[in-house]
């Protein structure tokens, strides 16, 4: 099992090399959210990401103990 | 790997990363997208991570063929249903995104009708398994039936929109916007984005796979 992760993983990391390669053609100023970045406020986006991601993993968390806890009960 | 915590941690941390860097991280400027680039991230995830749940499915459809134990039409059904989930999750984001950018929520685009008529293929496999009362010939049919669904869904998805104009990136001319994947992008979106939804998604199938195989359990203690 860690074998095959550890492959999975140098193979993710020979395709970011791989592209790293490439360069950036852009040469026309393009309108971004740079602003909102300046005044801080793309933290708040971010914070709440982390919450609701927070509560979902806390949620399947519980749902994972319950259902060891049943499994143990019915060995 | 059913019962093994490991994974599940990677799973949180490799999402925690992705929505941190996600956001945090610098994208290329580009016309149109501008910021909505970062959907890569979630949206075409959504994609990516339901590939590898209905080819599991398939996989263990195929299994069941061969040798018919009922464990692998649990795999086999679980693992379809959440990639029908995630597969849900990334036409109505898909669409949300397409309203912002392309103008509409829905312009009859030829990847978001490919992927529509491969959702309802999927939403079929599990109307016509609840068709069938008995559970041996509900599942040697769901297999065969899925094995029929999978074939359909790389066409539908992938091959037939790349045939013709497209507004989704790789048609025929059509949207120059994801020609390369920026290296600024890269390592969010390989590293974290696709194997951090896709454990998300298998940990949610193996609870479900848990609970089946508990019922399962409690049937024949009776």
């Amino acid at each position: 099992m860690y074998k095959k992760f550890w492959t999975l993983l140098f193979f993710c990391w020979v395709m970011v090399l791989r592209v790293m390669a490439q360069t950036d053609t852009t040469n026309k100023p393009v309108e971004m959210a740079d602003g909102l970045r300046a005044n801080g406020k793309i933290y708040v986006v971010v914070m709440v990401l982390v919450t609701i991601l927070a509560g979902l993993i806390f949620y399947v968390i519980r749902l994972d103990r319950k259902i060891g806890r049943l499994e143990k009960e019915s060995k | 790997m059913l019962r093994q915590t490991w994974w599940k941690i990677l799973c949180v941390i490799l999402l925690a990363y992705t929505v941190i860097w996600g956001f945090l991280g610098s994208v290329p400027a580009k016309p149109i997208v501008n910021e909505t680039i970062r959907n890569l991230y979630f949206h075409v995830a959504m994609w990516f991570a339901m590939m590898i749940f209905l080819t599991v499915s398939v996989v263990y459809a195929v299994r069941y063929l061969r040798k018919p134990k009922h464990v692998n039409d649990i795999y086999s059904l679980e693992y379809a249903k959440v990639g029908i989930v995630f597969g849900t999750l990334g036409i109505i984001t898909g669409s949300e995104w397409a309203g912002f950018t392309w103008g509409a929520f829905w312009s009859n685009d030829p990847k978001q009708l490919g992927a529509m008529i491969a959702m309802l293929i999927y939403y079929a496999y599990l109307v016509f398994r609840n068709g069938i009362p008995d559970p041996d010939k509900r599942a040697r049919l769901g297999a065969v039936y899925n094995i029929f669904a999978y074939a359909m869904l790389f066409p539908t998805i992938w091959i037939l929109p790349r045939m013709v104009e497209s507004l989704h990136p790789g048609g025929m001319g059509g949207n120059p916007a994801f020609k390369d994947l920026d290296p600024r992008m890269a390592t969010v979106w390989l590293v974290g984005a696709i194997p951090g939804w896709t454990l998300l998604g298998i940990w949610i199938a193996t609870l479900r796979i848990r609970l089946q195989l508990l019922e399962e359990k409690k049937l024949y203690n009776i």
